[in-house]
């Protein structure tokens, strides 16, 4: 499978609030509100600002949340991208 | 229009035309206290007006007007001209407002603070504020509840407020006659009854409160209290605002805020006793 890279919105482009269990994201271009939960806020924010893939992402993720990067995570990560492109938060390089 | 009166109800400025003079001299007699404010400009126009001019007086028949109609509203009977009245002013407010984030709920204040109480129709959000507005609480609204986008503060709108149903008997029974307006029979909402909120409520309508309390009432079933996260609580008021959208970020501001400082619980009650003594116990802790 090809991992695809993607771009995060710029900084200013989102607002994101933590509310609890969820967060709110608010995408000043869409003027759309986002609700989402953990590890949508996790991957938005290991991003940083040149693209990247599942597999960079999960490496990220696992150094700073002791996961396994490979295998499911990766998997899982390379899915919540394709989702967050789908909603217009993250951009395919 | 023929008929016209202005009426002022919290920030809102309303000019309301009609085609019949009944429907104006019914709002004059409920909100003859409140205070006016001739020389400023009308925020929010409604007009009730008659499908063709002899249905002013052949079967007449209202239907509602303004700056936002609703396309499909069917028109109601003259009899029930008060009820199209409000359901005008209501609908401009909704549709209109964006000086303010607009919640669909209830709130009453003590002390510069208040409790906002959001629920759909028949969960008792009205009831419960009017009843504690003739106790010892200030009546901010029985419908709307404004917050400020910069302050994060609540502004009151007390118009005079829908009693509906059993809620009818329930106040009707504790207050002056004089401040209640004719009983609207059979109306699509069932029967309604308005009540003009206690003197304290109009005169301090401008005074901004600082929201210490967020309810999610339902009436039935046993007496119940849940503690409500930041992240359901906003998902809520999101759909109980009816200019969240309209707003952009200044209403995303303004609610995330809200949720995190204010504490937010479900609440269940079997009467309105049972109601009125969950929000007094919630706000003893909330105060605290």
């Amino acid at each position: 499978m090809i991992d695809r890279r993607y771009r995060a919105a710029p900084k200013e482009a989102l607002r994101v609030e933590p509310l609890g269990e969820l967060t709110a994201i608010f995408d000043r271009r869409s003027v759309q509100t986002h609700l989402v939960v953990s590890p949508i806020p996790e991957i938005l924010a290991a991003m940083g600002e040149k693209p990247c893939d599942a597999a960079t992402l999960a490496a990220r993720l696992a150094a700073d949340f002791e996961v396994e990067a490979e295998g499911d995570v990766r998997a899982i990560v390379a899915e919540r991208l394709r989702e967050l492109a789908d909603l217009g938060l993250v951009a395919p390089a | 229009m023929r008929h016209g009166t202005r009426i002022a109800v919290g920030p809102v400025q309303f000019r309301v035309g009609s085609d019949w003079a009944k429907p104006i001299a019914a709002l004059d007699r409920l909100y003859a206290d409140y205070p006016q404010h001739e020389d400023r400009p009308a925020d929010a126009t409604v007009r009730l007006f008659a499908a063709r001019p002899w249905r002013r007086w052949l079967r007449p028949s209202v239907h509602i007007g303004g700056d936002y109609v609703v396309p499909d509203a069917l028109p109601l009977p003259l009899s029930m001209g008060l009820l199209a009245a409000e359901m005008g002013m209501n609908l401009q407010v909704a549709l209109g407002w964006r000086r303010h984030l607009l919640l669909h709920a209830s709130a009453v204040a003590k002390n510069g603070r208040a409790v906002i109480m959001s629920g759909a129709s028949g969960s008792g959000k009205s009831t419960l504020a009017a009843l504690l507005g003739e106790g010892g609480w200030r009546l901010m609204g029985d419908e709307f509840t404004l917050i400020a986008p910069a302050s994060g503060e609540a502004f009151a709108f007390p118009r005079a407020v829908s009693l509906k149903n059993q809620a009818i008997a329930e106040l009707a029974g504790r207050v002056d006659p004089a401040r209640l307006g004719p009983l609207l029979a059979g109306t699509p909402k069932g029967d309604i009854r308005h009540l003009i909120p206690r003197a304290d409520a109009i005169e301090t309508m401008h005074e901004p409160v600082r929201p210490a309390l967020l309810l999610f009432p339902r009436f039935g079933g046993e007496a119940a209290v849940v503690p409500m996260g930041e992240g359901e609580a906003f998902v809520r008021l999101t759909e109980a605002s009816t200019n969240y959208i309209a707003l952009g970020e200044a209403g995303f501001g303004a609610l995330t805020r809200l949720v995190r400082t204010v504490p937010a619980f479900a609440i269940a009650y079997p009467d309105s006793a049972s109601g009125i003594a969950l929000v007094e116990d919630l706000w003893a802790e909330a105060a605290r």
